[in-house]
């Protein structure tokens, strides 16, 4: 029970980004089902607004996922930051407990770890259940909403995406301690994927840009 | 109430590519731990693919490089304001739909 109650002031962040998802999914021309089914067993905000923003304008399935799976890479580096909290757990209980993993929960559960060894695996089923059924509702509403939406940029709800990924960048970027050399991982991979863009459209440009950005702030730091 | 077959394999896919990453770590690095330059490599892919995306989004417009009359462009300043003034993901969102629609009810 202290875990639903330690999701709470994450609450109006899955509501909110949640009914966006709906509504953007909904315009998007999905149907309520697949929407219920995305969030069920997608349940991740930026990979939503993708599927939907790419399946709107009839991006082919593997570029999506490709699309999706680099964007959700950054799971890797959370649920690693945890697992020494969860060494007392099985493997079969920690796949459950990092299945609905999220940057919110994550927040959460690494401020709890800071004031203990171990976390509770009940406290965290509480945490991560508590926001798991508040993004199902939240896209479900959305959907419902998005029913009377005919004209999705009338509301500027074509740019939540961007407005997103803007937020996930700063946000990641102010939360370490090498803005300098993230803000030049940042602009190596912008020039790269709008290079690539222009000449090959599609999505190719976003994934060459993430392999070779990446390496080249990998490489940098190793150098200084 | 249908599920397209297409859409039903783009779901499945993305749920498969999100989930791996989420539960691999907690179930393996209790036991072993990844070599340095992956976690390095690792700590670069969300300020990449973020980049990436966003850049791909504000100065990509129909297929074409586009800097100049791009309203976009333009809603992206208020909206990196924001989003460095109050580190809120919701606040962010929030600003640039508002500050895309102030934009285009002006131009």
């Amino acid at each position: 029970m202290q875990g639903v109650k330690d999701c709470i002031p994450t609450l109006l962040g899955y509501l909110s980004i949640g009914f966006a998802a709906g509504v953007l999914e909904k315009t998007a021309g999905l149907s309520n089902l697949e929407i219920i089914l995305l969030s069920v067993l997608v349940y991740a905000g930026s990979a939503q607004f993708i599927a939907a923003g790419m399946i709107a304008v009839g991006t082919s399935a593997t570029a999506i996922i490709i699309t999706i799976f680099f964007v959700n890479l950054r799971h890797i580096l959370l649920s690693a930051a945890l697992s020494p909290y969860f060494r007392h757990l099985t493997p079969l209980k920690n796949m459950l407990i990092g299945s609905l993993l999220t940057d919110e929960t994550f927040g959460v559960a690494i401020n709890e770890a800071a004031q203990r060894n171990r976390i509770h695996e009940k406290w965290m089923h509480g945490l991560n259940l508590t926001a798991y059924l508040n993004w199902i509702f939240a896209n479900i509403a959305g959907a419902y909403f998005g029913q009377w939406i005919s004209d999705p940029a009338k509301f500027g709800l074509d740019f939540a995406l961007p407005a997103m990924f803007i937020g996930l960048l700063i946000l990641a970027i102010i939360s370490r301690k090498k803005v300098k050399l993230d803000v030049i991982v940042a602009i190596c991979a912008v020039v790269i994927a709008v290079s690539i863009a222009v000449v090959y459209p599609g999505n190719v440009g976003v994934i060459v840009a993430t392999i070779v950005a990446s390496t080249i702030g990998m490489v940098i730091e190793k150098w200084k | 109430m249908e599920v397209r077959w297409d859409v039903f394999l783009i779901i499945i896919g993305s749920a498969l590519v999100t989930f791996l990453p989420r539960v691999l770590p907690l179930m393996v690095l209790s036991r072993m731990e990844l070599p340095e330059w992956g976690i390095r490599w690792l700590n670069y892919v969300p300020i990449s693919v973020m980049a990436a995306l966003v850049g791909q989004e504000l100065f990509v417009q129909d297929g074409h490089f586009s800097l100049l009359d791009n309203v976009e462009l333009l809603a992206a300043i208020p909206t990196i304001l924001v989003a460095m003034k109050t580190k809120s993901l919701l606040g962010t969102v929030v600003a640039g739909m508002v500050s895309i629609m102030a934009l285009r009810f002006f131009f």
